[in-house]
């Protein structure tokens, strides 16, 4: 593979990378400011649906390339869990070699214009960057340079296809279109499988589509990587729901000899409280997916969904960010993050928490809603919030939020959007005998192949790892592929 | 894409149609559904399978117009494409002999009925079925329900067909008249309703099939929630048959209410369209 230190090194002593270096010194490399990253302008932004982030141009791309010194112990890498080869991509940028910046990226990671735009960057490569652990200044904006590259490939139109191994009619079945089915489907196709994904919704992408909006990751650029995927000859099916419309025996009567299940973490959570099924209250995923997937407030769809003028959403992580963002673009005029522990402690990346504040979003940390009340029809018309106090940290580390007794006020809403987590998708687990599932619902498997108690299913993503990311789906993907090889060499080939 | 292979109109509101689905038709049995959606822009809807033919591989839906999407499943035509059919969803009726089975269908529910009617009836329970609707137009599939009942009783709003009156005064009839094991009743809401009171006054344990909105019907969205017993249910994986005396009707009728005025308006822009 390609993620071993020889290879990073063989290719750092690259005649034209070392031409490179010499150019500019460590010096003037590291006494430029960080890029900043052209946005529409938040008042104008927070009425549309087009993407927040405009992308950097080819000189600001270049100058935050020249910025990398292109460390002989590139730390950056260890912090990305696809281990792309991060100096060389940037070094290609720096010499305006951007189709091969792309092509470096795409030798680990088939979604670079996805991850590009929705890795939590500063909890990953960046954190791990030169810059932020021993210069104690702004990272090199890795995440930046990847979007950068990968629509740069895509606006060429010269996007190189991977080499295709030859193929050996052996089916593999991927369940699920996410980000860790997509990943799994493109490995196996290029080590010559029949890859099959399978897909319950009509869309393929997964939480791509149907969860994360358009002003953060527009469909159409999914959908040029699944046409990628589509041109290397894996083969979508739609509307099917494995474990509903064929069992598990029915695909291994029609030859499919290997299972990878990234069938997400679908399932949304409530809280339990009263008045929580009033007309007006959703989970993020309804809300989200009326929307995103359904289209539902564009005039021409068929789908309905409330626009509220108050709307309260419940939580604090990516999911509560997009859903407080989405409303306050369909019209609302207070759009409030409700979130019972403070700003700190908040899991959703902070550019998003940035991003929701320059566009108005109130946040009322510490605070927790109690019950809902409702109009006559049934909609819900006012939330009794209680306030909270931190604690002592609970086994997350983070300081538990504390109720602060006789602190119940009311707040008008109309809308209230519950984004307070999600359960593994049960669909799987249930439908496969003995399979090992852990106390949470995941399906357990070993780590290294990803592998699962029964030999020929194997899984990843968010139904193992619970609420995840893109990134670490894809690199179960990723790894599933191999495992899936290695299994299907010893059992089968010889 | 499926193909509609045949179509029957059994009023001017109610259609049936059939349609290739053969992985469907294969797996499904008495209680599952099906999400359609029509067009790329359209909404997904919930529609149960009435009958399936394996060997065939065909579903039966039978839809009544009562907004755009079901009006645009009902303007199809044999040879026609549906863009998107998935399942087959949800719980599968439990099948079981329990001796005498009161069945109740309303209007369009008398579709759902029909397979959990023959499955029941296969089982060796007796069949007594009440149908009921406004006018006899409306009281669709008789004869296949009278195929697996033991009785029939006809209720009519008007009369123009059986006996005047509502369902529950036919359910009446029958729980006075002879031991009841066990009751089923599926049709709208309000009249999920007023049946399941009428049984819980006589202690019959008694099963509604839940007619909510739905998006996904994988359990993705929580939009089909109700409230069972005091717990949140998801109507697309928990049920959608659940114990009746357990539902709460009332927060049921409200949330099917929820998009009344965007649903409505929808609606006359859309028929303004047809004509
Ligand atoms: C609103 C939102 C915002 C997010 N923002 C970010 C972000 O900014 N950065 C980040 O890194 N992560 C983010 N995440 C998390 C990230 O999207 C997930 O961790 C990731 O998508 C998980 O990928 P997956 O492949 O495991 O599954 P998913 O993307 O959940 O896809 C699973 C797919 O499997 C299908 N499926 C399920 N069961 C079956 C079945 N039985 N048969 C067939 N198909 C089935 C589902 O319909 C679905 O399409 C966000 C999540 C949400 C909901
Ligand atoms: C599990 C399940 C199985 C179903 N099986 C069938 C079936 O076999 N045949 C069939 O015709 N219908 C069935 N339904 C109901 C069907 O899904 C709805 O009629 C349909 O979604 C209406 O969509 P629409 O766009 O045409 O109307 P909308 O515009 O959504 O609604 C129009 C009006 O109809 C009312 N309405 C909406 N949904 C329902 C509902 N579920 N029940 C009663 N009134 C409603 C609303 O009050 C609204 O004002 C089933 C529903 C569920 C959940
Ligand atoms: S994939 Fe994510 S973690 Fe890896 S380099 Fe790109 S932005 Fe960083
Ligand atoms: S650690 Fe930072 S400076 Fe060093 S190679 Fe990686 S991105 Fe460049
Ligand atoms: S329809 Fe979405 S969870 Fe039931």
């Amino acid at each position: 593979m390609t993620n071993n230190p020889e290879y990073f090194k063989a290719e750092r002593d690259q005649e034209w990378r070392v031409a490179l270096r010499s150019q500019i010194k460590n010096k003037e490399r590291t006494s430029r400011e960080r890029v900043k990253m052209p946005e529409q302008d938040p008042n104008i932004r927070n009425k549309n649906s087009l993407e927040v982030n405009l992308g950097l141009t080819e000189e600001q791309a270049v100058s935050e390339a020249q910025r990398c010194i292109d460390c002989p112990n590139p730390t950056c890498i260890t912090g990305c869990p696809v281990g792309i080869n991060i100096p060389k991509f940037i070094k290609y940028i720096e010499a305006r070699d951007f189709l091969s910046a792309a092509k470096t990226l795409k030798e680990t990671n088939s979604l670079p214009a996805v991850c590009g735009r929705v890795c939590p960057q500063e909890v990953q490569c960046e954190a791990q960057c030169f810059y932020t652990q021993k210069l104690k200044k702004p990272a090199v904006a890795i995440g930046h340079l990847e979007r950068f590259a990968a629509d740069f490939e895509r606006n060429s139109g010269k996007i190189s296809i991977p080499e295709i191994a030859e193929r050996n009619n052996i089916k593999v079945a991927v369940i699920g279109s996410g980000p860790g089915g997509l990943a799994a489907a493109g490995d196996l196709v290029k080590m010559g499988y029949s890859v099959t994904v399978f897909e319950a919704l009509h869309e393929i992408g997964g939480v791509l589509k149907y969860g994360i909006p358009e002003f953060r990751l527009p469909n159409d650029i999914v959908d040029v990587e699944i046409n990628n995927l589509r041109k290397m000859g894996v083969e979508f099916i739609t509307n099917f729901v494995v474990g509903k419309t064929s069992s598990f025996e029915d695909l291994k009567a029609k030859g499919y000899v290997a299972f990878f299940t990234a069938s997400g973490a679908g399932l949304p959570r409530f809280m339990n409280i009263p008045g929580e099924n009033y007309v007006g209250i959703f989970s993020s995923n309804e809300y989200l997916t009326r929307v995103n997937l359904m289209g539902a407030a564009k005039a021409d769809y068929d789908t309905p969904v409330l626009f509220g003028k108050n709307v309260a959403v419940i939580g604090g992580g990516n999911t509560a960010m997009d859903s407080v963002r989405t409303a306050k673009r369909l019209g609302a005029e207070r759009a409030m993050i409700v979130y019972r522990r403070s700003l700190d402690e908040m899991p959703a990346r902070i550019e998003e928490i940035h991003h929701a504040q320059e566009e108005g979003i109130e946040f009322m940390n510490l605070n927790s809603p109690v019950e809902y009340f409702a109009d006559e029809s049934g909609r819900v018309n006012r939330m009794r919030l209680q306030k909270m106090e931190l604690g002592e940290p609970d086994s997350s580390g983070r300081r538990r939020p504390v109720p602060l007794t006789s602190s119940e006020y009311d707040v008008d809403v109309d809308m209230v959007v519950v984004s307070v987590g999600v359960s593994p998708n049960p669909l799987i687990p249930s439908a496969v005998d003995g399979l090992n599932i852990t106390k949470w619902g995941t399906i357990h498997v070993n780590p290294d192949n990803m592998q699962s108690n029964i030999s020929d299913l194997f899984a990843g993503g968010d139904i193992v790892r619970g609420g995840a990311t893109v990134i670490l789906a894809m690199g179960d993907g990723r790894n599933a592929a191999a495992g899936i090889h290695a299994y299907i060499q010893q059992t089968l080939v010889n | 894409m499926n193909k509609i292979i045949d179509k029957v109109n059994f009023s001017e509101n109610v259609v049936k149609l059939v349609i290739e689905a053969p992985d469907i038709a294969q797996k499904r049995k008495a209680g599952h559904f099906v999400i359609v959606k029509i067009g790329e822009k359209g909404e997904r809807i919930p529609l149960t399978i009435s009958q399936a033919d394996p060997e065939k591989g065909t579903i039966t839906l039978v839809i009544q117009k009562v907004g755009v999407t079901s009006h645009k499943v009902c303007n199809l035509n044999p040879g026609d494409l549906i863009t998107d059919v998935v399942g087959p969803l949800g719980q599968a009726t439990h099948i079981h002999n329990s001796g005498t089975i009161l069945c109740a269908g309303g209007g369009v529910g008398i579709a759902p009925l029909l397979p959990i009617v023959e499955a029941m009836k296969k089982a060796g329970n007796r069949i007594v079925t009440v149908l009921a609707a406004r006018n006899k137009e409306l009281i669709i599939l008789e004869d296949q329900i009278r195929a697996y009942s033991d009785e029939v009783i006809i209720m009519t709003d008007d009369g123009s067909h059986g006996n005047k009156g509502l369902v529950t005064h036919g359910m009446e009839e029958v729980i006075k008249r002879e031991k009841v094991n066990e009751a089923i009743a599926i049709g709208p809401a309000i009249m999920m309703k007023f049946a399941s009171l009428l049984t819980k006054k006589y202690n019959i344990p008694t099963v509604a099939s839940l007619n909510t909105i739905m998006v996904d019907g994988t359990g993705m969205c929580g939009a089909c929630r109700v409230t069972v017993g005091d717990k949140t249910k998801f109507v697309c994986v928990d049920g959608p048959e659940f114990d009746a005396h357990q539902v709460d009707f009332d927060e049921l009728l409200l949330r099917l209410g929820a998009y009344k005025n965007e649903e409505k308006q929808a609606y006359e822009q859309y028929l303004e369209t047809l004509n």
